[in-house]
């Protein structure tokens, strides 16, 4: 009975959480449209940078739109706890009977949902700018799918860990880039071996797996680092 | 048993008896060091194929495995501090990150001498062990930075401890996922597994230089590991009693 | 009998600045504490080690004759804070921001509409929290805890930005949880009119 009830606290602190980050992301669309520009653009500075030439862009295609996507997420997740640390909902969060890491999990839903499924849909627009066929754009969407995920759940904890500091921003992106560097390899090399003409079943297992793993583990983490960051 | 622990761990303590076991650490690794310099750069026989260039190898190998074994030291150390609240691991953790990288460089710069005459490269990507190593030496980076940027020390200790253990279940998957990623197109290594089996004049002084390594680590990780102890207890009256006392 | 809530030879830093040693007290239903002591004297930190947020040096803090550390969960579904900042999302309606804490804690059976009658805030029911006044965010933070429904209520300056009438809002209702039997812990530097058993604790 006592445990039914802890397990309903846990369900409805996850949700809503993520109800009410949803609601913050509706009143300020511009958190959400920030990092989708931020990935255009990124994107759009390789062309610039190595030449127009189709074949080389072809080519380079999913890796630089994986790169770009990897660093736009990077640039949401700074925000993700910094709000709540710093009006004092955090506190609120730390003394509620709800687990930490059931509402850290509910950020973490909403952050994926305002920053890494907006990545997934806007990628096949970019993906034209690249000349990628059809059915490539559509792995290259899958990879981001499953990628995105674990980006989200393994940024929490770096963004747990750096919120409150001041230089938290470039050290967010010192510890998250190689901690995420097995989500780049699998999720660009996937796509360019579909590009090649090549199977990607192992890559997208990969990724499925490892979203999983975080899954498993990046909430306590980031449980652990909130109490820790907020003493 | 438990009660050794707690007096192992207590900090006047252990920085007297850390004192008395350097040498015992420190000679035997100069010893093994010295060995394993000479005969390899003067007695081993030249390798067929990469001639006299392999000889880095007795470098490069034993900075390879303690870059790696410095980081499970640590990422432990840091599990035993945040669990059981042991400064001392912590203290251990912070000591050894330094070390970690330094192997982690060494590895590193010694692989890109060796890769020069090799590859005719200072940098080969296809190489696993390699790009592996420079990923290794970003995760140092990164918690030493994590460190560096907050002041108090227990809260340092119980931040990095949880970056470094999340690092840890990471460490294996970022080897893995290097390895698919260059065995996609089957670039040059350094060192093949499952290879022909070493010579003995070959194998001798590259165990001797592991040991050595791995000895002259341990008697590094207790001299930080003083100084670490000193810095952190330094308000308490056992150090300023130390350090009147004239460090007797 | 041991009491409801105790705290047994606390002592706590804060960097290398001792605040207290060896702190003990005791509460039971309709008990308050009182803390009070200058700027800087270490209520606030005294607070958030209760609240479990920094550890303690030395003691145990004990609910239900349990310690804390140990059963955080149980302490926590018993407890309500109102800290300085007041922890709510300035982009939110009061609404939507009351609404949100029935996911972090269990609600009382008090309506909803009558309390914000009664703390004279119905009327911004539908504005963004950043359009309110200081004194009226603490209000709403007043809100909080009556509609949460917890033994122990934790009140870090509540009397901060709020006029003769909000002080004396917050009196009343917090007499009004304690001859409930309810608890409270309350830091403030003001004078404190509240009937009822109340124990003093100075901080220097």
């Amino acid at each position: 009975m006592s445990n039914e009830h802890a397990s309903a606290g846990m369900m409805s602190g996850i949700l809503g959480v993520a109800r009410r980050d949803l609601l913050l992301a509706w009143k300020r669309p511009g958190d959400i449209l920030n990092p989708l520009f931020f990935f255009a653009m990124v994107a759009a500075l390789f062309p610039l940078a190595v030449g127009p030439s189709p074949e080389q862009l072809q080519f380079s295609g999913p890796a630089v739109m994986w790169v770009a996507a990897l660093l736009a997420m990077l640039l949401s997740l700074n925000s993700l706890f910094l709000s709540d640390f710093e009006d004092g909902s955090l506190d609120q969060m730390l003394v509620s009977p709800v687990p930490l890491s059931a509402l850290g999990l509910g950020k973490t839903l909403a952050h994926w949902l305002t920053s890494g499924l907006p990545l997934v849909l806007v990628a096949p627009v970019v993906a034209i700018t690249f000349q990628m066929p059809i059915f490539v754009t559509g792995y290259l969407m899958l990879t981001l799918l499953l990628g995105t995920i674990s980006l989200s759940l393994l940024g929490s904890v770096g963004a747990a860990l750096t919120v409150g500091l001041h230089r938290g921003t470039a050290l967010l992106s010192l510890l998250i880039l190689p901690l995420a560097m097995p989500i780049l390899i699998f999720g660009a090399r996937t796509v360019s071996l579909v590009a090649a003409g090549d199977g990607a079943a192992g890559g997208l297992y990969f990724l499925a797996a490892y979203a999983v793993l975080t899954l498993s583990f990046a909430p306590f983490a980031t449980a652990a680092a909130l109490r820790i960051s907020n003493e | 048993m438990w009660k050794f622990f707690h007096q192992m761990a207590s900090p006047p303590h252990f920085y007297r008896i850390a004192a008395k076991m350097i040498p015992w650490f420190m000679a035997p690794a100069l010893m093994l060091i010295a060995y394993g310099v000479y005969a390899g750069l003067f007695l081993a026989p030249m390798d067929y194929q990469q001639g006299d260039a392999f000889r880095i190898i007795y470098v490069h190998v034993p900075s390879a495995y303690l870059s790696m074994m410095t980081y499970m030291v640590m990422a432990i150390s840091a599990g035993i501090g945040l669990i059981w609240r042991i400064k001392l691991a912590h203290a251990v953790a912070a000591a050894a990150a330094p070390l970690g990288a330094w192997f982690t460089f060494l590895a590193l710069a010694t692989g890109s001498i060796w890769g020069k005459p090799m590859w005719g490269t200072w940098w080969e990507w296809g190489d696993p062990r390699l790009t592996s190593e420079l990923i290794m030496l970003f995760l140092y980076i990164g918690y030493m930075a994590l460190r560096g940027a907050i002041d108090d020390t227990t809260k340092a200790d119980r931040a990095s401890a949880v970056l470094a253990l999340v690092g840890a279940v990471n460490v294996p998957i970022i080897h893995f996922s290097v390895e698919w990623w260059s065995s996609l197109h089957q670039g040059p290594t350094l060192i093949k597994e499952g290879g022909p089996a070493m010579d003995p004049g070959m194998l001798y002084p590259l165990l001797a230089m592991i040991f050595g390594f791995t000895l002259l680590f341990g008697g590094l990780l207790l001299r930080r590991l003083r100084a670490e102890v000193l810095f952190r207890e330094r308000r308490t009256k056992w150090v300023k009693e130390l350090v009147l006392s004239g460090g007797k | 009998m041991t009491a409801k809530f105790s705290a047994d030879g606390l002592t706590l830093f804060r960097g290398e600045r001792l605040l207290f040693k060896g702190l003990s007290f005791a509460l039971d239903p309709g008990g308050m504490l009182l803390l009070e002591g200058q700027n800087g004297s270490g209520k606030t930190s005294l607070m958030r080690a209760i609240a479990g947020l920094i550890e303690f040096e030395d003691g145990d803090v004990l609910w239900d004759g349990k310690p804390v550390r140990s059963n955080r969960q149980a302490f926590y579904g018993s407890l309500v804070w109102m800290q300085h900042r007041v922890g709510f999302k300035a982009d939110l309606t009061l609404v939507e921001n009351l609404r949100f804490e029935s996911h972090l804690r269990a609600q009382s059976d008090e309506d909803f509409d009558e309390v914000l009658e009664r703390l004279e805030i119905a009327r911004l029911k539908r504005l963004p929290l950043r359009s309110l006044s200081a004194g009226q965010q603490r209000r709403v933070a007043l809100a909080r805890m009556l509609l949460s429904r917890v033994p122990l209520w934790l009140m870090d300056e509540p009397f901060t930005n709020l006029d003769r009438q909000g002080r004396k809002l917050v009196m009343d209702v917090t007499t009004e949880h304690l001859d409930r039997g309810g608890m409270c812990i309350m830091a403030a530097h003001q004078d404190v009119e509240i009937g009822g058993n109340v124990t003093k604790i100075v901080l220097q």
